[in-house]
């Protein structure tokens, strides 16, 4: 009976010890450089995120910082109290001032996203089929607008669109219009600021993903009698697809998120969701409903691009 | 049941020998299927194809032979009508192909990468002409299962190309390209990318599915063996011109150039002077060789002039002893043996220094009678072996 225990005890052991050998496994040297981007991201993004979810369980208050504390202790009395105030979300919910915001962003974003891609498709499509030796000098001109402040370009639009910005006075020189358009301060304007500052990142992967494509295969499909239109769609297309998902994702994510143009670009009935927590940080002072303004952003956006991985991840795991 | 078939109507013909009808290109009426006349492509200053004209009859295995810039690639993707001819015309079925798309003509071509479309699997690769067609779901699902049955790939109809070894890649793009029953199917280096095995299989694979579907093959390939063992007729390139058209046997015994002598398998050639010049034969006096050369066929050339002639390595008789005839009758050392189990490579060096090739048949196991290093031989041929080549 005890021997029999005791062997019970050198198996627990022995298991125990087998939990722990992966420790003896790892490959440190590989483990300490993989682990700086993590490390990077957990203490810039990670940890921060979680002060602002804080935040958003807190109430506003006349303090400084302007909120309440969600831990109370009280060692006298000998307690601990946690409160959690879930009612700027509630608030989010039934004011639908704020769905509102979040679906016209998510709108101007969806569209703005589109015609990125109906114009970056065609310019990186030509960068791809131009000559090998015109590629670098074509891809560093898609890159130059990044050497001035994106700020300078986006106010450089606003000299462009006013009343008696250059187009205006361009068209009305053609005499093509009477009198001067109202562009700025629209939403017009605001997809063609979304447009124009975001195409290089709609252009990179789609290149990235058309130079790779073996331009043999064009002529297959239409040696198999694919007119050229039909061989777009039918192969160029869908080769080109995770260039197209990628651009996609890096114009619409940010562009949700917007505050400088459509507060630059925009006009007072522009309503997006950055605009709006800017205005519950600054104006109202309203940290918690600010915080929970962003975290529902996040999640709302976070949760599409975990979908469209896990999919795709399964698709090349089938592969 | 195939095999079997094709044996008793072989034996068959054996037993009562029939009148073989001779192949259409030595037919003077018969109208060629493939017509291409003195075309010539440019690229910029660069002429890639220059003025050539060939005709290509039905249901031949044609191989266009050539090193990587001899034009023979160019000429393919004219008939596919990737590319426009400079100058010149093609006739397809009698039909001038000028200015018709790729996707118009009566012909499909098979890549030398395969250009699957990675995206698609295998039975949507192998439809994917069929759909261009109009063709309804059901017919569609008819022909592809049919074609990959054909090619023994029925059942990874539901496999992505990368999911593929590279024999069944080959496969899927030859069914691909016979799948639309094109009048004319175009192969780039069909068997390229195989290992050595599996291209002597695919070889005689590749000549069955042409003779049982009775469409018109035009290969390029840069291999000589693959061109010997597929075609029907060979049309040998170099600089963008077509230098000599042959069936195999004729390429390789009766070349017509030096070019085409030293492409085709290896050969010696023999540097020498004309010294007696007859309609039906020259002697050639070849102080390379150290002796004179017969050749029992008549040449245009002016007298003295310098000729070459070739001399194929298994043509060559080696023997201790001196050989009867003084004329065509060498005389050396071997300095080099390879031995390569079923035959033997020697090296034979001629007093002048010149290097003789010589290739002998391992008849026996017996290495004893066996010819070794620094051994003295005379080597000697039959008259009818070698050919003078004037250019």
């Amino acid at each position: 009976m005890s021997s029999l225990s005791g062997n019970v005890w050198l198996t627990g052991f022995l298991t125990w010890k087998a939990r722990f050998k992966f420790l003896q496994n790892i490959n440190w040297g590989r483990f300490s450089v993989i682990s700086v981007p993590y490390l990077w991201l957990a203490i810039f993004f990670f940890i921060p995120f979680l002060v602002v979810f804080k935040i958003s369980l807190s109430e506003s208050a006349i303090a400084v910082p302007p909120y309440s504390n969600l831990l109370d202790f009280n060692l006298e009395e000998a307690y601990v109290n946690i409160k959690l105030n879930l009612g700027n979300y509630l608030y989010l919910w039934e004011d639908s001032f704020y769905l509102d915001a979040y679906l016209s962003s998510i709108k101007i974003a969806a569209i703005s996203t589109v015609f990125t891609l109906l114009v970056g498709f065609p310019i990186a499509y030509l960068i791809a089929r131009s000559d090998e030796k015109h590629r670098g000098i074509l891809l560093a001109l898609v890159i130059l607008p990044f050497w001035t402040s994106f700020l300078l370009r986006v106010y450089a639009w606003v000299g462009l669109l006013k009343k008696q910005g250059l187009v205006n006075e361009v068209l009305m020189s053609f005499g093509m219009i009477d009198e001067p358009l109202t562009m700025l301060q629209t939403d017009f304007a605001v997809y063609i600021g979304i447009v124009y500052t975001y195409l290089p990142f709609m252009i990179l992967p789609l290149y990235s993903a058309l130079e790779k494509m073996d331009l043999s295969l064009i002529e297959a499909a239409e040696d198999l009698g694919a007119r050229p239109i039909q061989s777009f769609f039918m192969v160029t297309v869908p080769l080109a697809l995770p260039g197209i998902i990628a651009g996609c994702m890096l114009v619409f994510i940010p562009a949700v998120g917007e505050y400088v143009i459509p507060a630059l670009l925009g006009g007072s009935d522009t309503l997006m969701i950055g605009r709006v927590l800017w205005d519950e940080f600054s104006l109202n002072r309203d940290w918690p409903m600010a915080s929970a303004v962003a975290t529902v952003m996040l999640v709302f956006l976070v949760l599409p691009i975990m979908l469209i991985r896990s999919k795709t991840e399964k698709e090349e795991g089938a592969a | 049941m195939n095999a079997s078939e094709l044996k008793s109507t072989s034996s068959g013909m054996v037993d009562s020998p029939v009148n073989i009808e001779p192949p259409l290109w030595k037919q003077p009426d018969a109208t060629p299927f493939v017509r291409i006349e003195n075309v010539t492509k440019k690229f910029d200053e660069f002429t890639a194809v220059d003025n050539v004209s060939l005709n290509i009859y039905k249901k031949e295995l044609f191989c266009l032979l050539g090193g990587s810039g001899s034009g023979k690639s160019t000429l393919l993707r004219m008939l596919a009508g990737f590319e426009n001819p400079t100058s010149g015309r093609i006739l397809i079925d009698g039909v001038d192909m000028q200015g018709i798309q790729p996707w118009n003509r009566p012909v499909n071509m098979m890549f030398q990468s395969y250009a699957l479309f990675p995206h698609l699997n295998v039975a949507d690769n192998v439809g994917f002409g069929l759909k261009r067609e109009g063709l309804n779901k059901h017919d569609v699902k008819r022909r592809v299962g049919e074609m990959l049955d054909m090619v023994q790939l029925g059942h990874l109809g539901k496999r992505k190309p990368h999911q593929l070894s590279g024999g069944q890649k080959q496969r899927v793009a030859l069914a691909r390209s016979l799948v639309k029953r094109p009048k004319l199917l175009l192969l780039d280096e069909p068997l390229g990318a195989l290992d050595k095995k599996l291209r002597e299989e695919t070889q005689f694979e590749l000549i069955n599915i042409q003779e049982d579907l009775g469409v018109t093959f035009v290969v390029v390939t840069h291999d000589q063996e693959e061109a010997m063992t597929l075609a029907t007729r060979i049309g040998v390139m170099n600089q963008g011109l077509i230098v000599q058209t042959d069936e195999p046997h004729g390429v390789y015994e009766y070349p017509n150039s030096k070019f085409v002598a030293e492409f085709i398998g290896s050969v010696n050639i023999l540097e020498g002077t004309v010294i007696e010049d007859n309609v039906d034969s020259v002697r050639i006096e070849s102080p390379q060789a150290g002796c004179t050369l017969f050749v029992p066929h008549g040449i245009s050339c002016a007298p003295q002039q310098t000729v070459h002639v070739a001399l194929r390595p298994e043509k060559i008789q080696m023997s201790r002893v001196k050989p009867a005839q003084d004329e065509n009758c060498m005389k050396g050392e071997i300095i080099e043996i390879a031995y390569m189990g079923s035959l033997s490579v020697f090296k034979i060096r001629l007093q002048s220094g010149k290097e003789i090739r010589v290739t002998q048949p391992n008849f026996s196991r017996d290495m004893g009678e066996r010819f070794t290093w620094n051994e003295h031989v005379y080597l000697s041929w039959d008259v009818h072996s070698s050919v003078v080549l004037t250019s």
